[in-house]
């Protein structure tokens, strides 16, 4: 068995980076007195952006690591630099937003460094029971963070909805594991393709998928496995479902994308995701139509992008892993930035959530309305926004994949989606104020956390060549994925670094 | 000596009893229990599969499993007395706040 190397610290360096700096603010925090924690928050911001550093320096080092336990390729560092991403402006909206609630505690960084350890090793996790344990790392996470505002009888039972239904979706994931460790004898992704690879399959094996998509399903809130959460978004702090809307999420279908495209099993489930996107668009956006608090409405909507991003899956292949690669990036640009703004508007309690209080905005602050305006923009999918095109991606993919039926469902679904996020607009530009208070001013680290996500949503609806690229690359490398000459468990663990399929 | 297939008939109906008890019943505590159940009928199948395909990988996986739920119930325990403290009830039909 070969030993530990340079490399296999290397093939970890973004989960480790967030570990040690999410121990250093939880070591940190006590020491110091009361009173505000943007100190920490800043240490944990830094520890975001050297994750995402770290994942940049991966790119030179692709491979197996740990003895086949993780897999580095294009398509985990990809999501090794979009995670911390994500976690990196929710940091930023975080400092405002927890000097505006009054709570002053430095664990709330550490759990956001800590959950998206877990996201990002999630991606990059090739052993079934490791991602079991890094979808925990990321949900425990998460759980707790959706109950953050103690005081508030929503925030508690917006955590508790979330932490009941979280538990019973990773028990049936852990029974999927089960069932195809059954089958095959092994839980390595690589190994399960190398039993599966040309031999018919079982019944233990469909079991297993089904098992599997349950569990994924709630991770990922598609219908109908969705139920909790409109309830969950709308009590937990904007912040946090600003994370956990798009971070975990993005893990989530990172993972479903490797259980379904990289173990060889059978493709019978094509026709389960093809229902499962139907309902998830149609459900969500027509539930989201009704709503008037806009939390809801938003959860409501990103029920509706897990369903587009599941036509991307139905549709299969390279192009449509990559269109679903590439959405995953582009909704968590445009959500992170929508729920900042929920965010900073809400003031102290989360008191101005409903539609009627963005009435006026345009008046009032006619910056922030419009940075709300580019996110709404883009998750409507219109051009020059990186909505349009992770839109355009999708359905072509489903084209090229002859679903036609499931384009049309799409397409008459996102002229829905456009009524209730003008209507937001509607609000802000064409209505008087009905809230007399004047709005708060915008902090320097609001600032540019709206910035950094309005670059991302315009940059990928632009310029959108080079993320593309990214995910071709890492839809490439999932095909070819574990079964190239990388993996051997225990044996290529100390190869020389692999250069990128570039 | 057992068959294998008992082992996994008994794991299913401990995991389908989860699954029941969760729906059914109205008390937080119990509803979590449950969950703790599902994860053992789980825990099960592991060692029945490791048994039959003689790799004691299976049985790590179990100590895995007991760890992560471990570490569920302290969060969960503390998320349920968080409830009670804002609630002063357990019930899940009066947890009820936020809804369609």
């Amino acid at each position: 068995m070969n030993s530990i190397g340079y490399n296999d610290y290397i093939r970890i360096l973004p989960e480790l980076v967030l570990t040690f700096f999410g121990i250093l603010v939880m070591l940190i925090d006590p020491l110091l007195g009361r009173g505000s924690r943007k100190g920490l928050g800043i240490l944990s911001l830094t520890g975001s952006f050297l994750a995402m550093a770290a994942g940049f320096y991966q790119i030179n080092f692709h491979g197996p690591a740990w003895f086949g336990m993780v897999q580095v390729d294009s398509f985990s560092i990809f999501f090794h630099i979009l995670i911390p991403c994500i976690s990196a402006i929710c940091i930023l909206a975080s400092l405002e937003y927890l000097d505006q609630q009054n709570i002053h505690s430095g664990e709330y960084y550490g759990l956001i460094l800590f959950g998206t350890a877990g996201m990002v090793l999630m991606t990059s996790a090739v052993e079934l029971v490791l991602i079991f344990i890094a979808l925990e790392i990321s949900s425990i996470s998460t759980y707790i963070l959706a109950g953050y505002r103690r005081s508030s009888a929503a925030g508690t039972e917006s955590s508790i909805k979330y932490f009941l239904l979280g538990s019973f979706a990773t028990a049936f994931f852990l029974y999927g594991v089960a069932m195809i460790f059954g089958a095959t004898g092994s839980t390595s992704i690589p190994e399960i393709y190398k039993a599966l690879n040309g031999a018919t399959s079982g019944a233990l094996v469909y079991i297993a998928v089904a098992l599997m998509l349950i569990g994924l399903g709630f991770k990922v809130a598609f219908a109908p496995f969705h139920v909790w959460t409109p309830d969950v978004y709308e009590g937990a702090p904007a912040p946090v479902v600003a994370l956990m809307s798009t971070g975990p999420k993005a893990a989530a279908f990172a993972v479903l994308l490797r259980v379904l495209f990289a173990t060889a099993v059978p493709n019978d489930w094509i026709w389960l995701i093809w229902i499962a996107a139907a309902l998830s668009m149609t459900l969500g956006n027509f539930g989201a139509l009704i709503q008037n608090n806009v939390k809801r409405m938003l959860a409501y909507s990103s029920i509706a992008h897990a369903g587009y991003i599941l036509v991307a899956f139905a549709a299969g292949r390279e192009i449509g892993m990559a269109a679903a690669i590439f959405y995953t990036a582009s909704y968590a640009a445009m959500n992170v930035g929508a729920f900042a703004v929920v965010s900073h508007f809400g003031g102290t309690g989360e008191r101005y959530i409903d539609i009627e209080d963005y009435a006026g905005l345009g008046k009032r602050s006619p910056l922030l309305a419009f940075t709300l305006t580019i996110f709404l923009l883009s998750l409507i999918g219109i051009p020059l926004t990186g909505g349009f095109f992770a839109k355009y991606y999708v359905f072509n993919a489903a084209l090229h994949s002859n679903l036609v039926w499931l384009t049309i469902i799409g397409v008459v679904n996102s002229a829905v989606a456009a009524y209730y996020y003008l209507r937001l607009i509607v609000m802000m530009y064409m209505r008087e104020a009905t809230v007399d208070a004047p709005p708060e001013r915008v902090s320097p680290s609001m600032a540019l956390a709206l910035v950094l996500a309005a670059i991302g949503t315009i940059y990928l609806g632009v310029l959108p060549g080079y993320v593309l690229d990214s995910a071709h690359h890492g839809a490439q490398a999932l095909k070819a994925g574990p079964f190239s000459k990388t993996v051997q468990p225990a044996n290529n663990a100390n190869a020389a670094p692999v250069q990128t399929l570039k | 000596m057992v068959p294998l297939s008992w082992y996994l008939v008994l794991s299913a109906i401990l995991f389908a009893l989860g699954i029941s008890a969760f729906l059914i019943k109205r008390n937080i505590i119990t509803i979590f229990m449950s969950i703790e159940l599902m994860l053992n009928a789980v825990n099960l199948s592991f060692v029945a599969f490791a048994n039959h395909w003689h790799k004691l990988s299976g049985q790590v996986f179990v100590f895995f499993v007991m760890v992560v739920a471990a570490a569920e119930a302290a969060v969960g325990l503390a998320i349920i007395i968080a409830v009670f403290r804002a609630r002063e009830t357990l019930n899940v039909d009066r947890v009820n706040l936020l809804k369609l």
